[in-house]
């Protein structure tokens, strides 16, 4: 909502401070403002000149040569106007001045004729697309004076911030309340200059309303409350006077004609929106308030638009057509032009949701939808209808036809709130005298009815009506007007918490140190993705480039990967904590699963002088893996290889996959295929794992101690040929499974192919240590083991120690 | 010229000579060393194999050939002395300017450091961490928050559906409602989490963002306990000399509803001071006795206050980080600055 502060001043005599002032004033009450702009911005040196006498420049049809009074002297200026009247005002760029757009103007000769500045039109100056002529100024003026004082440009524009539930606040006169309301004195509307003291004589009725001159029809009473109906015959439209036209730019609105000014006025003011029709445009001399028809689909509104209608649309028609879409928009048919002699001015109810449906149908808003959404005051119609009124007669000129008709089959009734001052205390927190509490709501329209023992019974007004329903609505308006400021912040005990903190959460910050411990950077992507990644697909978004949620992680590191190597970042160690997205039956939310995933590249360890470069490889991510599968799931996992499908990314050769206990398998880890990536041709192998986790993970078992050993242990070294389809894991499990008790640990610590070997055979070195808790183990007891373990690996694998 | 033993000479020099360099402290009296025995003119093994022409014929090779390696281990010996003598030990061969040997270093994105940070102080406030789905349906997202589809506060957050009813929550406030109906009072939680805006990306939007909720719910939770833990938090975040300031706004979900403001005092490297302007950290409110009542509580009986704020924005304001999608970017330069 844009506010002018000369317009608040007006309405708040004795309103003190600039616009910083008001702002802050305004940010504490609950409308803080955005942006203060000024619409004479710019125009500050720009002047009042008064043609004396123009004549035609004798070298150039289309140019006049004038000579202008600019307060100090006569100078002469040539101007390309088509019309320039002899003896009235228009804004003047001196020599030396600078106009909107950095344009300097200098002393110049045209055709001959000197020029000693620029008399200007108002897309020159910025105020509005006229390019026709020059501005012609309307009112009384003195040559030299300032432009932007002279015409009231001197103003500043307040961009208020507006919540969806304030609609009272979309005016001037509800800001001004506000304003009121901390203490800065009362509201009057500001005087209409030459307006006479009107008889308003009103005909009421419902659904129907007319005489022989007119009628008013409503159709549907749930979708519009009221509509006022007034005939002006006779008005001269043209342009508004400076004052009106500097009021609405103030405000941030252009001037159009004095009809439109007039009824944008009362919307800015008053915040009840206006429309006017061009009376001799309305086929029969009613209009009725309706239903679109079947027949009736395509509208055109007075922006020139063609609009799809529908029947549940609310419209404003005349005995034939539609003439407005209702609260939304004025057609074309019916619309105020410079021959427009007779109007009828509307100022009518409609009810906001029905206008939100409409509008949001349309695809559109407009600063009457904004306000019929957001509800309008009820009480206000005939106020804004009489303001109106005499804003035409003045302006325009016409004579009011009386009586005015009221067609009103939903009067509204005001509601009263019961409010407790145990309730207040209770929900504030410090004590309240129930005549304070009175007297903080005056100010805002509140009316106490009654009080007895404790209970205050209080009136709210139509403006307010909207969002003031409830006792609790009523304790916000206290709060707000005793100040938040005012309240202490001193803290007092608090009951502890019955909600133990999530064990994700615990997980989650677990991971992230172990992975930070490893060197990884963590990364924030979000879950949208491209087809393909996911299989749940956004309805509504904003783009198609990303309209799905993603399944796995690792896509959007491997993205983050490439965007790091094109900035030269070789050395790229990435993870991330995120959910994965699963489409399930129709209708129901997604699958939403915990996820892990991480993402190595480059060398393995800083460069040093002291060593060679080693790139990342399977064995840093196997045991990466390892290290985080154990943290989450505990020792029952498997890291098994071959025999499964790996994720699209990952290279089925160099790929392994995590499964848990009960056998699901709950990741991937591998190498990224040249195919799956887009990276420079330097970049070396992508390693990268993805791990769900579980939605509600245990503690983990606790830790019982294993006493530390009292004997000494004995190693045995065993040198083993493996065929080419045994795998060093196989035979691992059957060293553990044929040793016995005391086998205490077991490592692979060398592999050897080559001579000596036959081809295809690998030697893997194994090293058994062996240690009993009760004694000293003989070699005896070592070599039977040694030997149990030999028999087995020959039976079960054809595994032999080599010679 | 008594009957001479030159080999047993050449051994007893060769003893000497060795024990002579190794106790040679200093690079000169090395050199007196050498020049004593190895001299061309007054060095003693010249002096003995100018003496070579007394030797017998036959033994003359003998004598010479001893001789010659005499010399070679002395002059060896002088050679290691000298070297060690310029570095007096192994040890000191080190040159302990070179880099040290590092370990990649690695570090949480930034972002999970503000909602760390966050978290510790209102863990320390005697809250716990809640979290609920990011997809969820209009009832948690709006209508159980006293927020109906119809009304235009639902139009403040554009928001993004998937089927009919569910959408992605646009803000974190479902976890409110979600928290309540499997719990009982007290409450006191946070709930960081990701939220979805139907926005494009640039400078202060993204489509998807943090947010971290806040809820309390117990008997006699009022206004002044609101305003006054609110308060602590910032101080305890923003630093002690912070101003706080609270603005009336408007959330359908809590009422009344206020906007947070801080206003920070900073010390600049040269020591001086200045103030910020108002910083919006966050927008909150007592809970709407509607909502309570969705949750199956009393609304007579229990009150309380929620908030929500955006990490992502308080990490810009306090790093000076000038647009929110650098944070999704993930340049390594930029998240290593905040390895730390």
């Amino acid at each position: 909502m844009n506010v002018s502060t000369k317009w608040l001043i007006d309405l708040v005599p004795g309103l003190a401070g600039g616009p910083e002032e008001i702002s802050e004033h305004l940010a504490l009450r609950g409308a803080p403002v955005d942006d203060i702009t000024s619409p004479g911005r710019d125009l500050s040196d720009i002047i009042i000149g008064r043609v004396i006498r123009a004549r035609q420049h004798p070298n150039a049809d289309r140019l006049r040569v004038c000579e202008v009074d600019n307060g100090e002297e006569t100078v002469q200026i040539v101007c390309g106007a088509p019309v320039v009247k002899d003896g009235a005002c228009y804004p003047l760029a001196p020599v030396g001045s600078i106009l909107p757009g950095d344009f300097k103007i200098k002393r110049s000769k045209i055709r001959g004729e000197v020029s000693h500045g620029m008399l200007c039109s108002a897309k020159e100056l910025g105020l509005g697309d006229d390019h026709s002529g020059i501005m012609e100024l309307v009112g009384d003026f003195t040559p030299g004076e300032s432009f932007i004082d002279a015409v009231g440009l001197n103003d500043f524009t307040l961009d208020v911030e507006v919540t969806a539930n304030r609609g009272d606040l979309l005016s001037h006169v509800g800001i001004a309340r506000e304003l009121a309301a901390s203490g800065e004195g009362h509201i009057e509307l500001p005087e209409i200059p030459d307006v006479s003291d009107l008889p308003f004589e009103y005909q009421t009725g419902a659904p129907e309303v007319g005489h022989a001159g007119f009628s008013v029809r409503i159709e549907d009473e749930n979708l519009c409350h009221r509509y006022i109906g007034a005939v002006i015959r006779g008005v001269n439209v043209k342009s508004s006077p400076e004052w009106l036209q500097a009021r609405l730019r103030g405000a941030g609105a252009r001037p159009v004609n004095n009809i439109v000014d007039a009824t944008n006025y009362v919307l800015l003011e008053l915040g009840q929106p206006m429309h006017a029709f061009d009376l001799a445009e309305l086929r029969g001399q009613s209009v009725i308030v309706r239903g679109a028809s079947q027949k009736e689909t395509k509208f055109v509104t007075l922006d020139g638009e063609t609009r799809p209608i529908s029947s549940d649309m609310l419209m404003i028609c005349d005995e034939e057509v539609p003439v407005a879409i209702a609260g939304v928009m004025g057609g074309n048919n019916s619309e105020v032009s410079d021959r427009t002699v007779d109007i009828l001015l509307e100022c009518a109810l409609f009810d906001p949701k029905a206008t939100r449906t409409t509008r949001r149908k349309l695809g559109m808003s407009t600063d009457a939808s904004y306000r019929y959404e957001r509800g309008v005051d009820p009480e206000g119609l005939r106020s804004a209808m009489e303001r109106c009124i005499q804003l035409v007669l003045s302006t325009a000129g016409g004579e009011l036809e009386l009586p005015i008709l009221d067609c009103n089959p939903v009067p509204f009734e005001s509601s009263t709130v019961e409010l407790r001052v145990s309730r207040i205390e209770k929900l504030l927190g410090i004590p309240f005298e129930a005549g304070y509490v009175g007297d903080l709501l005056a100010p805002l329209g509140f009316t106490v009815e009654k009080e007895t023992d404790g209970v205050l019974h209080v009136r709210v007004p139509g403006f307010r009506s909207y969002d003031v329903t409830r006792e609790v609505d009523l304790i916000e308006e206290v709060a707000r007007t005793h100040g938040f400021d005012n309240f202490p912040d001193t803290l007092g005990p608090q009951r502890v918490s019955s909600v133990a903190d999530h064990p994700l959460f615990q997980l989650e910050d677990r991971l992230r140190a172990v992975l930070v411990g490893h060197g990884m950077f963590e990364v924030q992507t979000p879950a949208f993705c491209p087809e393909g990644e996911g299989d749940v697909e956004v309805s509504n978004p904003l783009t198609t480039v990303e309209p799905f949620l993603r399944s796995s992680l690792m896509p959007s590191l491997l993205r983050r990967v490439e965007y790091n190597m094109a900035r030269g970042n070789r050395d790229v160690r990435l993870f991330e904590l995120g959910t994965s997205f699963h489409k399930r039956g129709s209708g129901e939310p997604p699958l939403e699963e915990p996820h892990l995933a991480g993402i190595l590249t480059g060398r393995r360890e800083p460069p040093h002088w002291s060593r060679e470069d080693e790139e990342f490889s399977i064995w840093d991510l196997k045991a990466l893996v390892v290290d985080i599968v154990g943290r989450v799931y505990g020792e029952e996992v498997m890291i098994e290889s071959g025999g499964v499908k790996c994720p699209t990314l990952l290279d089925d050769d160099m790929c392994i996959y995590v499964r848990e206990g009960s056998g699901d398998i709950v990741g991937y880890a591998g190498r990224v295929t040249d195919e799956a990536s887009d990276l420079p041709v330097w970049a070396g192998d992508v390693w990268s794992f993805e791990l769900a986790l579980p939605r509600n993970p245990s503690k983990g078992t606790e830790v019982v101690v294993i006493p530390l050993p009292q004997f000494p242990a004995s190693e045995r070294d065993l040198a083993l040929l493996l065929p080419p389809a045994v795998t060093s894991g196989e035979v691992a499990e059957a060293i553990r499974g044929s040793a016995g008790p005391d086998l205490e640990a077991l490592e692979v610590f060398d592999l050897y192919v080559g001579e000596g070997i036959p081809a295809g055979v690998r030697s893997v070195a194994f090293r058994l240590r062996f240690r009993s808790i009760r004694k000293t183990l003989k070699d005896k007891q070592v070599d039977k083991n040694m030997s149990a373990v030999l028999k087995r690996l020959e039976e079960d694998l054809g595994v032999e120690a080599r010679a | 010229m008594s009957e001479s033993n030159p080999i047993a000479d050449l051994q007893a020099l060769e003893k000497e000579a060795l024990a002579a360099v190794k106790s040679a402290q200093d690079r000169e009296s090395l050199e007196e060393v050498r020049v004593m025995y190895l001299g061309r003119s007054e060095g003693r093994l010249s002096a003995i194999l100018r003496g070579l022409s007394q030797v017998p014929v036959e033994r003359r090779p003998e004598v010479g050939k001893s001789a010659n390696a005499v010399k070679e281990r002395v002059s060896t010996a002088l050679e290691a002395r000298q070297s060690e003598l310029v570095a007096p030990s192994a040890e000191s061969e080190l040159d302990l300017t070179m880099p040290g040997r590092s370990r990649w270093r690695g570090g949480l994105h930034p972002i999970t450091q503000a909602v760390d940070e966050i978290w510790h102080i209102f863990r320390d406030l005697g809250f716990a961490r809640a979290r609920g789905p990011e997809a969820d349906t209009v009832w948690y997202n709006f209508e159980a928050l006293n927020t109906p589809l119809d009304h235009p506060a639902a139009d403040e957050q554009d928001t993004l559906y998937l089927v009919d009813s569910v959408l992605l929550r646009s803000h974190t406030s479902p976890v409110q409602m979600r928290t309540m109906e499997a719990n009982e009072p007290p409450i006191r939680i946070i709930a960081p989490g990701w939220v979805y805006r139907r926005d494009t990306y640039d400078a202060t939007h993204t489509p998807a963002f943090m947010q971290i909720e806040g809820l309390v719910i117990d008997e006699g939770i009022t206004f002044v306990d609101f305003k006054a833990t609110l308060a602590e938090f910032a101080r305890r975040y923003w630093g002690p000399d912070t101003q706080v300031r609270f603005r009336p706004s408007y959330f359908p979900f809590t009422e009344p509803s206020a906007e947070v403001d801080v206003k920070r005092i900073i010390t600049r490297p040269d020591g001086t001071q200045y103030e910020t302007e108002w910083l919006e950290i966050m927008g909150s409110g007592m809970v709407d006795p509607n909502v309570i009542a969705n949750a199956g509580y009393d609304p007579e009986r229990y009150t309380g206050w929620a908030f929500g704020m955006g990490p992502g924005r308080i990490a810009m304001l306090k790093h000076g980080v000038q647009d929110l999608r650098t944070f999704f970017e993930n340049d390594i330069r930029f998240l290593e600055q905040f390895a730390r």
